[in-house]
Order: C-alpha cells, then sequence, then structure tokens
C-alpha cells in the first residue's frame, strides 16, 4: 500500500488514477491490470473492438463498479455520466434538468435549467415530456443534466450509437463545446470516423487490457500494437477471448 | 417522514368523526334479527330519541351470538329472545336483571305446492311429524338464534331429532332469518320463522304460511342491562334509560303501534 | 312497486342513503390513504433494501394478498372487543374499526403490488442515479413520483377491494344504521329482508360509483401522460 496515491500529493491537473485495476464478474475477466491516469485537455476516447472492456472502464472510473483488484482514484463530486442509452425521468425536459441540479446539491432555479438547456439546444423543449423526445433530444437533455453538475470530467459511453448523422454532429458539436470550456470528455465509440473528430488522445482496449495510449494523430497515423493495427484496417471486430 | 405519515393516519381517523364525541349519549343494544329485520327498531327507536335524547345503535345478530356480545362487554343491553339462555347469562353474572318486554308467534311457513300437506293445521307437533314422514325439506337457521332453539325445541317436543340424524332433508344455513326464508323460497322448503319477519319480508313468492297459532309457537323477547362489574365500560344510566322506557307505558305503546297492513307484528307484555 | 326503488331514493336526495353513500366513501378513503401510506412505505424499503429474511417478507406480502376479509374482521373484533387487548380504546362497532379492518386488509395488496413496480424501475434508474449522486431520500421520492401512474393504479386497487368488502365491516361495523351501516352491509341486510329490488339497486349504485371513480382516475392519468409523460 505504499504506492497509495491521492489528490494532495498528485499534479494539479490529474483528475484520477487507476493503479492495477481490476475486474472479474464471476470467472470472467472483463479487465486486467489497467493503470493510467487522466488529466486535464483534450478529449480522450477509448476505442476497442466489441467486448474489449471500453464500458467497463468508463463504470471503474467513474466508480459505479469496484475493481476486483487495483485502486481506482477519483474526484466522484466533479464527474457526470452519458450512457448509450440515457433513462428519461418520468417528467418534464426542464423537471429533469432540475432533478440532475437538486442531486448535485446545486440551486435548482429557472435561470440555471435554462441555461443548462439553452447549451444543448432544447430550450424549446422545456415543458415537453422527456419521454416522448426523439433518441437524439434525449441524449442530448442527458448531456444537459450530465453539464449542469459543471463536471471537471464527462463520462460518455457510446452516447451516439443508436443516433442518426444529423443527431450524431449535434451530439459531437455540445461535447466540444465543453471540452472548449475546460470539461475533461472521457469517451468511448467505436466509430472510428467520430474518433477521428474528437479524439485528442486515444486509449485502445483490447481482450480487457490496456493495449495502447496514443496521442490521436500518431495513433491513427501509426498505430504500434498488432491489434490496433488490425482494428484500424477494419479486421478486429470482435474482441479475442483474454488469456489467463 | 415517519411523524408525516402518523399525521395522515391521525387525519384519516378523523375525517369520520371523534368516536368519543359520537359515543356520548349513544348505547349499543346486541339484538335480534327478527326485531331489526321486521322494522320494529326503525319505528320505536326515534320515539325513543325525542324523550331520552339517546341514540340507540342496534347489532343485529342470532340470540346466541347477541348475549355472547354482552358477555364480551360489547354491547350495553341485549334485547333477544330465548328465556332459558336469558335466564343462564343473569344466573352467570353477565346480566344485571332480565325484564319481559313483548311477544310475538312463530309460524310455521312452507312452500305453496306443500308436499308435507300440512297447511291449515293448529298443531305444530303434528306438522312437524308429517314433514320428517314425506322427507320434505326443511331449511333450519343453524345459527344458535331464539328461533333456532325454538325449533329445536319443537322437534324434541315432537320426539324427532332430524338435526343429529343429518337426514338429508333437512338443511342447516347458519345464517339470519331473512336468509332462511330466501332460502326456503328457492329450495321450496319448509322453515320456522317469528311472524314478525315473516310480515315484513318482500320476498314470498313460493312461500305461505302453512301452520300457526298452536300455543307451543309462544315467542317471548326479553331485555338484559349487561353488568357493569363485569365490564365496567357499561353506559349503565343510558341503558338503564332504554330499559326503563321499553318497559313503560308509552314504549309498550310504541310497540303496539307497530302495525304492518294493519297487523300488529309484536304484543307488549311487560310485567 | 309502492315503495320508492333506489335510484329514486337517490335522485331525490334521499337523506339516509346519501348518508350510507357518505359512510362508505369516506370510510374507504380513509382506509385507502392509511394503507396508502404504509403500504407504499413498505413497498418501497423492500424493493431497495437488502436483508436477511427479505425473500421469505416478500412471498409473505404476497400471499397475503388473498387475506380473507372474514378472517381480518374476526381478529380485529376480538383485537378491539372490550374482552380484547384493545377493548379499552372503545372502537368495536364504529367506523374507526371498520377503517383499520379495511385498512388491514389493503396494506398486503399495496405493499407487494408497489414493491414490484418500484423494484422494476429502480432497475431501470440505478445506473443513473448512481452516476448523478442521487441521495437516499430523493431516490425514494423521485421514484415513487415517477412510478405515481401504476402507483395511482395499485391504490384504486386497493380502494377497490375495500369498497367491494362485507364480510369484515359487518363483523368489525356491527351495520348500525345510521352509523356503520355501508353500501355492501346495506345489501346485504336488504337481500336478507327480501327486498332484493332495492338490494340489487343498492348493488347497481356501488358499481356506478366504482366506475366513476375509475373513470376519473383514468383521465387523469391520460392527462397526466400526455402532459407529463
Amino acid at each position: 500500500m505504499q504506492d497509495r496515491w491521492s489528490y494532495k500529493d498528485a499534479a494539479p491537473q490529474t483528475l484520477l488514477r487507476l493503479y492495477n485495476a481490476s475486474l472479474r464478474y464471476g470467472a470472467v475477466d472483463v479487465l486486467q491490470d489497467v493503470s493510467l491516469e487522466i488529466s486535464a485537455g483534450g478529449p480522450v476516447i477509448l476505442m476497442g473492438p466489441n467486448g474489449s472492456g471500453k464500458t467497463s472502464l468508463l463504470k471503474l472510473m467513474m466508480g459505479l463498479v469496484a475493481p476486483s483488484a487495483g485502486e481506482v482514484h477519483c474526484a466522484r463530486s466533479r464527474v457526470s455520466f452519458v450512457f448509450q442509452k440515457s433513462v428519461m425521468l418520468r417528467r418534464s425536459v426542464a423537471a429533469n434538468v432540475a432533478f440532475a441540479l437538486q442531486a448535485a446539491g446545486l440551486p435548482a432555479n429557472d435561470k440555471e435549467i435554462h441555461a443548462a438547456l439553452a447549451q444543448v439546444g432544447l430550450s424549446y423543449l422545456a415543458q415537453r415530456p422527456a419521454r416522448r423526445l426523439s433518441g437524439g433530444e434525449q441524449q442530448r437533455l442527458a448531456l444537459a443534466r450530465a453539464l449542469s453538475r459543471n463536471p471537471a470530467i464527462l463520462f460518455l459511453d457510446e452516447p451516439t450509437a443508436s443516433l442518426d448523422p444529423a443527431q450524431t454532429k449535434a451530439v459531437e458539436d455540445i461535447v466540444m463545446a465543453s471540452a472548449a470550456l475546460g470539461v475533461k470528455i472521457v469517451m468511448s465509440t467505436h466509430d472510428i470516423g467520430q474518433a477521428r473528430r474528437l479524439a485528442s488522445e486515444v486509449l485502445f482496449l483490447a481482450g480487457g487490457r490496456l493495449v495502447e495510449r496514443a496521442a490521436a494523430e500518431s495513433f491513427f497515423n501509426l498505430p504500434e500494437s498488432p491489434e490496433a493495427q488490425r482494428f484500424l484496417a477494419g479486421d478486429l471486430v470482435i474482441s479475442p477471448e483474454v488469456k489467463s | 417522514m415517519k411523524s408525516h405519515a402518523f399525521a395522515i393516519m391521525l387525519g384519516a381517523l378523523a375525517l369520520v368523526g371523534n368516536p368519543a364525541a359520537a359515543q356520548q349519549q349513544s348505547i349499543v343494544v346486541a339484538s335480534t334479527t327478527s326485531t331489526q329485520d321486521s322494522g320494529l327498531f326503525g319505528h320505536i327507536l326515534p320515539l325513543f330519541k325525542a324523550v331520552s335524547g339517546i341514540d340507540v345503535k342496534v347489532i343485529a345478530q342470532g340470540t346466541g351470538q347477541a348475549l355472547d356480545t354482552g358477555r364480551r362487554g360489547d354491547a350495553d343491553v341485549v334485547f333477544v329472545h330465548a328465556k332459558p339462555q336469558e335466564e343462564k347469562f343473569v344466573a352467570d353474572g353477565y346480566g344485571v336483571k332480565r325484564f319481559n318486554v313483548m311477544y310475538n308467534d312463530f309460524v310455521l311457513i312452507g312452500p305453496k305446492s306443500d308436499p308435507a300437506k300440512v297447511r291449515g293445521g293448529k298443531d305444530i307437533l303434528a306438522a312437524l311429524k308429517a314433514v320428517q314422514a314425506a322427507a320434505a325439506p326443511f331449511v333450519s337457521r343453524g345459527d344458535k338464534s331464539g328461533t333456532h332453539s325454538a325449533e329445536l325445541a319443537l322437534w324434541k317436543a315432537a320426539a324427532l331429532d332430524p338435526a343429529s340424524a343429518k337426514a338429508p332433508w333437512y338443511r342447516e344455513i347458519g345464517q339470519g332469518m331473512g336468509a332462511a326464508l330466501n332460502t326456503s323460497g328457492a329450495m321450496g322448503a319448509y322453515v320456522l320463522s317469528d311472524r314478525a319477519t315473516w310480515l315484513s319480508f318482500k320476498n314470498k313468492d313460493a312461500l305461505e304460511l302453512v301452520v300457526e297459532g298452536d300455543a307451543r309457537l309462544f315467542n317471548q323477547y326479553g331485555i338484559i342491562l349487561v353488568n357493569p362489574a363485569k365490564h365496567p365500560s357499561v353506559k349503565v344510566a343510558a341503558g338503564q334509560a332504554f330499559i326503563d322506557w321499553i318497559i313503560s307505558k308509552s314504549g309498550q305503546a310504541a310497540i303496539n303501534g307497530y302495525k304492518i297492513n294493519g297487523a300488529p307484528l309484536f304484543f307488549a307484555n311487560a310485567d | 312497486m309502492d315503495e320508492p326503488s333506489a335510484f329514486q331514493l337517490i335522485l331525490s336526495g334521499d337523506p339516509q342513503l346519501l348518508a350510507i353513500v357518505r359512510l362508505s366513501l369516506s370510510v374507504t378513503l380513509a382506509a385507502t390513504l392509511v394503507a396508502g401510506v404504509l403500504g407504499l412505505g413498505l413497498g418501497a424499503c423492500l424493493a431497495l433494501t437488502r436483508f436477511p429474511g427479505r425473500q421469505g417478507l416478500v412471498i409473505a406480502l404476497n400471499a397475503l394478498m388473498g387475506l380473507p376479509p372474514v378472517v381480518v374482521g374476526l381478529l380485529v373484533f376480538l383485537a378491539l372487543s372490550r374482552s380484547g387487548p384493545l377493548g379499552f380504546l372503545g372502537l368495536l362497532f364504529t367506523p374507526q374499526a371498520m377503517i383499520i379492518a379495511q385498512t388491514i386488509l389493503i396494506t398486503p395488496i399495496i405493499a407487494a403490488l408497489s414493491r414490484q413496480v418500484i423494484e422494476d424501475l429502480w432497475a431501470e434508474y440505478k445506473d443513473e442515479f448512481t452516476a448523478m449522486d442521487v441521495p437516499g431520500a430523493m431516490r425514494v421520492r423521485a421514484l415513487l413520483w415517477d412510478a405515481r401512474f401504476s402507483l395511482v393504479t395499485i391504490l384504486l386497487a386497493g380502494f377497490g377491494r375495500a369498497a367491494a368488502e362485507v364480510g369484515a365491516v359487518m363483523i368489525v361495523g356491527g351495520n348500525i344504521e345510521g352509523f356503520t351501516r355501508m353500501m355492501t352491509t346495506s345489501i346485504a341486510l336488504e337481500t336478507s329482508k327480501g327486498d332484493l329490488p332495492l338490494a340489487i339497486s343498492l348493488g347497481i349504485i356501488l358499481i356506478a360509483i366504482m366506475f366513476c371513480v375509475n373513470a376519473l382516475a383514468w383521465g387523469v392519468r391520460q392527462w397526466s401522460v400526455r402532459h407529463a409523460g
């Protein structure tokens, strides 16, 4: 335990740290020995074939699941999460944002609510029942809820997986605008085009291991690991079995 | 959160009135289905209320159950019709004193087809023997009520015992007088009823009165104050006021004044 | 018929009949209110907590949904009788006793059904609420609010069961005219008096009231689904 890490002795821009973190469900190793640090800066994109552990890694970083071994350190009160399919509370769009503000202990007045909705372009739907929005509008509302908490880190788990190109673009614009305002973006995607558009940095997972971490430009131009090379070439779509 | 829930519950109880206030000047009388179903109470209780200001809440049960209600202390007065049981109730210390109030009589009711051929008879024992001989359906209250005990006593006097013999034509239904009449009508059965319930009964259809007028069909009602020594909750003053009134001249006149189609249902006979 | 039917009585605003309807509704509403608070609380607790013996409690609650009213009536009678443990309260043969009996009858129904609804909703909301750091009390409030349409239907089911019940209220209320006589006990009484037309009319009025209550709830639900989703 001599390696225990805390914010006090970390560099001020370090937001999150994993040390030899593993996750196992029953007999299945979902993540193995992942060590990494997330610092302030441009968007970090998690890539990897289906089943490589992207969602699990996000949930681990967010604290939604505890590691089976190793350590995760994260400032819980300063993070937000947008799921692939967000759950809309059975109430109006504005009330959904108000709920997120209250849960974060922030004042839920009209000014805050409208600021959050304006940020995602949903002001005109404020009184609409949230569950009657389209898929794209629902994801934008989920972003409004997540951003209203003023998070230091915003985790997104394939937020555009089921959206059409126009809706995908709207979500990407909001993500980039937030990044420009200083919110650290950590997002998973299996869409290589989206990763090229958004990433400053890429974390590449395969078989539950972090096999490559690189600046976006070098990752897309000269991937080092054979898995990343095959993935970018389009022939590694399903993650290989983890060898234990 | 908890005190909130408690407040809602108190509010809910308050919604239907405060029991303490509602029970002021009111007594509970455990009585029989015959007195209620015949409409007697509907006639005499407003008269009592007018002179005393006391509300009388009537629980209509069989005589056995009514006496048990008194025994448990859940009524202030019992007003029933099975003299031996009433005397035992007083002897056991549950009642203060028994007073005669009124009488009517039992009548044998039967299907219009009259399979036992007893119509017009004056001898109840002969009629019961004929019912048994014909194995005609007979409905018994079977609920330890005053009418039930009277019926059993009549079978005994006729030296018959269909209840113990489990005769297939003898059907115990375990319900009140009105239900027994409804059942008899539906089954085409004979049944012993008090005259008052029969006169006020509205679903007569297939039924008619077949035997009446036998001295053995006499049906005496008595009234007893539940003993406050056993149950301090008994409202002695109001309960006694009701008893005093019902055996007084005006109470007795009120009973005699209750008629259906000009026929009196009960005959006051307080001592 | 020379006597007025129940319809004529209610149309002419017969005070006795209206008093019976009013008593039935207020007793059943009060019981539904109390059972709603207890049942929803219990249902939410069971849905959102894990403790040893919980599964047994859930099974017991589901079984108690079929509690026979007469047994409830008898138990409440024995408890409230002057000779029983709660006799000093003097509640036997009062409207309060009927509220208690109906509450005991429908609390398990409301608890068991709401447990299922809240548990299903919680499975859907769990990750989102954890990600949002929603505090415990706020979670419960939000789940109850978001399940409101299903929960109202459950409360109506409880209300219907209580309103239709006759065995328990007959035993603990005593069917005292003008004090504890309800719609259902009136129907039983008129049947025993052989006045079947009046009994049927009363029955139709009771059904009509239940229909109105449910239609009202359905309308409110339609309106809110359109406006709050």
